[in-house]
Formats: C-alpha cells, structure tokens, sequence
C-alpha cells in the first residue's frame, strides 16, 4: 500500500542516513494520522522521531534551518491547508536561500503532507494546492500516484539538496501496487506512461491517475485507445516525455483535481501550445476542479472535482472536434 | 532572572582588545558604509548597526568555531563579529562576484554558510525558527554546537517567536535567542507595540531561562552570553537573553530618524558602546593611546582596502548567471 511504501522509504533512508529525521504532529508513538510513520519511534528513537505541538510556521521553519545546517528533516503537516501558515518559511526562506546565497546554501528540506478531496471534510480540509507551490522558483514538487512511485520519489528526495513538497494524497494511502524492495529510486522529473495508446494524451497526477486509468480503460471499450501520462513531478517537469506523447497522439487532455483558475494545467497547456501548436489535432482540453472552496455535502463535493464521465467526454470533445476528424465526415 | 553575573575575574587584555576591535570594525563598516551608500555605490536597504555594536561584539566573543549564528535584515555587525572577511561584505554590497554570495543576496542576506552563519534575512522574525533549526541539527548530529539567533523587538511580536522558543524548550536544544531591543521597529516604538516592555520575560512564561543585560556593555554582555553558552553546553539551553541598546539614526540609510527623541538618542550616544569598549581596554588593561590609534588605523586600512579590491572585481556574467538558475 501507498502509505507502507512511503513508510519503507523512510524507514530505508533513516537506516542509510543518520541526519534523517522526522517531525510533525502525532508521528511519534502514534504513528501519523495515516500510519505512514508507524513502528519509527521504536526503531529510530525520540531523537529523530519526534512528535511537535500544533506550530506548524515553527516546525516548518526549524526544518528548513536543520536542512541548512545540513541535517535532512521531514516534517510532516497534516493537511496541505495548514501548511499555509508556515509559508513565509517556505516561500521565503527555503525556496530563497540557495540563489541568494549564491549558490552556497543548499536546504535539503522535505515537506510531506496530503491533500485532496475524499472523506467529506470539506473547504479547510480538501484543497489542492500545487500551484501555490509550483509557482515559486526553488521548490520542488512532487506529486505521487501509486506506492512504487511514492517510494522511489520520497528516497529520491532525501538525497539530493533543494525543498521538496511532497503532496500526497488522502485517497491514495491505502491504495495498493507493487512496489520493488530496497533501492528503488526515482529520480525527479521522469514522467511515467501509465497506460500507453495512440489516440490521446491525458496528463494526470496524484488522484487523478486512477479516474484518468479508469476513463481510458472505458474509452478502450468504445475503441478509443488514450494513453495516460502521469509527470510524477511537477517541478521538474518532464517536457520531453509529455512532448513525444503529443507527437504520438495530437491530442491533449489533462486532468487536475485542484481548481482550475491559475492551475497547473493551464500552464502545461501553455507549454504544449508554444512548443507543440502546430502537432496538435484538437483543442488542449483541460478536465479541472470548479473555482470554489470544496463543499461539505458528498454530491457536490464530487461535483466540484474531476469525475471519471467528465474526463472521458473531455476525450471525447477532443477527439471529435478535432479539424481533421470534421472534415472526414 | 534579570540580574546579570558576576564578573568572574579581570577580563584579560586580550579579550579586552577582541571586544574593541570588533565593536570598532562595525562602526567603520557602517560609517564608510553609509558614505559608499550615499554616492550611490550600493543599491536597495542598508540598515546601519550604529549604537547597537555592543550586542554581536560581546554575544560573538563568547562563541566559539562550529558554533551557528542567524542574524536580522540589520546585520553587518553580527557578520562582523563573527569574523567575515570584510572584502567580501563590501563586495556584497558592491553586487560583485567576490562577495559572499556573489552578489545575489545584498546586504540584507549575507550568509557565510560554511562557516555556520546562517546569514541576515529580509523577512523580520524568520531568524528565530532557521537558527532553532540549526540548534536541532546539531542535536540530531550529536555535536556540542551552540546556535544564536540575534533577533529584534519587532520579532518578539511574531508567532514563529513563542513557536520556535518553545520548540527548543521541550526539546532543550542549545539555542540562544539574543533579542536586541532599540526599542524601535522603524517608527513604531516598544510601548505601542507591546504592554509589556521587558521582553525578557517572555521566554520566562514557557518555562526558558532569560535575562536581561546592557547592550550598549560589551563586557556585560559577553559575560552573560559565556554563561547562556555555557549552561547550553551543558544541556540546559534554550536561554533568552534580551539587550537593551538604541538605535544612532534612523531604520535606514534613508530614514532621518525624526520622530527618535533628542533627549533619549543623546542620552544613549553618551553611552557609546564602542566608546565603552575602547574605555574598557585603556582603563583595565593599561594600553596607551597610541597603542589604541594604532588598532584604529590598521582597522580603517582593512576597510579601505576591502573597497579597493571590491571595486576591481567583476560581477557575474549574464551566461553564469543562466548557468546557475537553469534548473530553477
Ligand atoms: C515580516 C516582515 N514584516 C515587515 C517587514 C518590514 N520591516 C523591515 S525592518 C522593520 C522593522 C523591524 O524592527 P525590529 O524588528 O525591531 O528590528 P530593528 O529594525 O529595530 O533592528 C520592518 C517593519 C519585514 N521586513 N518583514
Ligand atoms: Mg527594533
């Protein structure tokens, strides 16, 4: 599962590394909130599984200043939302610090957290929130969709030397897949097909990998055959991996759960117009969450994020409306 | 708690002439500093440490190589203190490629990473988590490493202030947070700011050891930053120390300080640190005025030259600078 994979890459990068370590609330003896850190306090000791008060600008700032004094923490925040209040220090300080050292200061500092929809806890507890992070140069962001993916990429991360927000996903924790043993690393910026087809691309990541799995798989019914695209990282993106399934296929759909307004897709679609406009059969759909804050209620909250039937009409659209497929008929 | 030590014996004549020289080398810094500034040779926010000199003198005398220091957006003295080289501060300044951080930081964010400063910061109170940060590392790491976050009055009204103290309290980590009160954030003074004008009691309602000291008294506070040190080594750290000092002139190059009172701004520019200092060492350890002229001068020479050789420097080119941010 989802959750054991992270909890073995920490579990591996702590044994290899004795600078690893872990704060946030609720980590130490009881293991997290999604039992991702479970069973480390036993192995690891107080010293480096340690358990915080409700402050999450000061835990996140006293990570970022052990990553600059060269130790490698992780601090978990429970929800992406409240990593709101430790912004500055990530915004300004963690992201900073290396240009404006002039190369000297490195922070390798990794944020893990969640976000998402799912479980009806509504507005302050279900956000999306990437673009606030891939909008600021010095971040890395990382996105994973299935257990081998959060393994490879959480060990990835704590090795090299920048911030790394590490957005996991509510829904995914329990989520199952195989997962290699051992040193299973995947470097950032490698995108993963995670279906491939010929027809269309659907760019996805985190949650959204399973809805865009499930449209294609009923896509294929109706001979649509789309190739899934996951970037596993948004920053570093993988323009070449996401250019050559262009080439492929023509067509582009992609697929955010956060809200549309000044989001992640708007900006690969971007990328894709100006480096590929002329190898494109149809409009860049973009499939996103509704600009508002997240409801209570179970239906509309559905309503308010990308649902398997609204990715595979977007598919549709994209392959129907394209000039080619018009002047066919 | 606010009683300071007892002087344990006669400071020796070389600590006594560490004090001086460091105190003197950032009165320097920030006078030629300023005229630099004034002819235009240094761009964007230049907050002078004038009158402040006896805090990082003294707090920086009684740490030692390892330690960590974070400082604030008025941070040449505690750089100074700590034992730059002051070529590449002016290099800094200049945005030449010699400077500390080739000339991508600028005065408000000197660092010298390599040498555990964790450097000034343009965001007020972001010093405190960073340097409780570096407090932990070294607890993790298992190293006997002292760190000292220099903050401000201002500060001590932010959250990440009772956030962070209080992450090194439960977690006693050998952190000293030195709060330098000039009673001033820009224009806003410490009674508007806070009902509660001592701020060393702050630390004392989580339960940190925290003091009160002159800090226009270098001595005063190195002594009493020797034992916070000590007692950190000792596992009894975090420790609060809040100096009372006040500002020569107003927050920045450009601020002409109007609204600072005649009377107080007089009353503490004849309680010079610096003077203090220079005082300390004649009386205490018998140096003759030539003696103290020659220190002068060979201090003066030092800027002067660090001037010279930052105006013969290059900045960084365009292709390095593309070199360097190409994976951003
Ligand atoms: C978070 C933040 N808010 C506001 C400012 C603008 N600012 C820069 S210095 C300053 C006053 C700081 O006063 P204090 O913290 O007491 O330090 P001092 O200037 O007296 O050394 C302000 C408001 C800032 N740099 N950062
Ligand atoms: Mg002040």
């Amino acid at each position: 599962m989802y959750r054991d994979a992270l909890r073995e890459a920490i579990d591996e990068e702590m044994a290899r590394d004795k600078t690893v370590f872990i704060i946030g609330e609720g980590i130490a003896e009881r293991g997290g909130s999604y039992k991702v850190t479970e069973g480390l306090l036993a192995k690891y000791g107080p010293k480096r599984v340690r358990d915080t008060p409700i402050a999450e600008a000061g835990m996140i700032g006293v990570g970022v200043g052990a990553a600059i004094a060269g130790a490698r923490p992780i601090v978990e925040i429970l929800y992406v939302d409240f990593a709101m209040l430790g912004m500055d220090m990530l915004v300004n300080q963690a992201a900073k610090f290396r240009l404006m050292t002039g190369g000297d200061g490195r922070v390798p500092f990794v944020m893990r957290t969640q976000g998402g929809t799912g479980g009806g806890v509504a507005a302050q507890h279900s956000q999306s929130l990437e673009a606030l992070f891939y909008h600021i140069p010095g971040l890395k962001v990382v996105m994973p969709s299935v257990p081998a993916d959060a393994k490879g990429l959480l060990k990835y991360a704590l090795r090299q030397s920048d911030p790394v927000m590490f957005l996991e996903h509510k829904h995914l924790y329990m989520t199952k897949g195989l997962v290699p043993e051992g040193e299973h690393i995947i470097e950032f910026g490698k995108a993963d097909i995670k279906r491939p087809g010929k027809d269309v691309t659907i760019i996805a990541w985190s949650n959204m990998i399973p809805r865009a799995l499930e449209a294609a798989a009923k896509l294929a019914e109706e001979g649509i055959d789309a190739e899934v695209l996951d970037p596993r990282t948004l920053v570093p993106l993988d323009k070449e991996a996401i250019l050559t399934s262009v080439a492929k296929t023509n067509r582009v759909v992609i697929v955010q759960e956060a809200v549309r307004r000044g989001g992640v897709a708007s900006d690969i679609a971007s990328i894709i117009q100006e480096e590929a406009f002329y190898q494109l059969d149809a409009p860049i759909e973009i499939v996103a969450g509704l600009n508002i804050p997240v409801p209570f209620n179970l239906e509309l909250e559905k309503a308010s994020v990308p649902q398997v039937p609204g990715i595979m009409a977007a598919v549709r659209r994209s392959l129907h409306l394209a000039p080619a497929a018009i002047a066919a008929q | 708690m606010s009683a300071q030590p007892k002087r344990p014996n006669v400071p020796s004549r070389e600590l006594l002439e560490k004090l001086f020289r460091t105190a003197y080398k950032i009165r320097v810094f920030e006078t030629e500093g300023i005229k630099l500034y004034r002819q235009g040779l240094i761009r964007g926010y230049f907050h002078p440490y004038l009158g402040q000199e006896g805090i990082a003198t003294g707090v920086c005398a009684a740490l030692q190589e390892g330690d960590y220091i974070a400082s604030t957006h008025r941070g040449h003295g505690h750089c100074i203190a700590w034992g730059a080289d002051v070529k590449k501060m002016v290099a800094e300044l200049l945005q030449k490629e010699t400077g500390y951080c080739r000339g991508y930081g600028g005065s408000m964010h000197i660092a010298d990473i390599s040498n555990g400063n964790l450097g000034a910061n343009g965001i007020v109170g972001a010093g405190t988590p960073l340097g409780v940060g570096a407090a932990l590392a070294a607890q993790i790491k298992g190293s006997d490493a002292v760190t000292v976050t220099f903050s401000t009055d201002g500060a001590s009204n932010n959250g990440t202030f009772m956030e962070s103290l209080n992450l090194a309290a439960i977690w006693n980590l050998a952190f000293v947070l030195v709060i330098e009160n000039n009673q001033y954030a820009v224009s806003t003074t410490i009674e508007e700011s806070t009902r509660e004008p001592d701020l060393y009691k702050r630390g004392l309602g989580i339960g940190v050891e925290s003091h009160q000291v002159d800090g226009n008294d270098p001595l005063a506070v190195y002594e009493m930053t020797q034992d916070a040190v000590a007692k950190c080594r000792a596992g009894k750290g975090p420790i609060l120390i809040e100096a009372k000092t006040f500002r020569h002139m107003g927050h920045h190059v450009n601020d002409p300080g109007k609204y600072m009172p005649a009377d107080k701004l007089a009353y503490y520019k004849a309680r010079d640190p610096v003077d203090r200092a220079r005082n300390n060492l004649t009386e205490m350890s018998g140096i003759d005025a030539a003696q103290i002229e020659a220190i002068e001068s060979e201090i003066r020479k030092e800027f002067e030259d660090a001037v010279e050789f930052s105006r013969n420097s290059r900045e960084i080119t365009i292709a390095e600078f593309e070199a360097f941010t190409a994976d951003y």
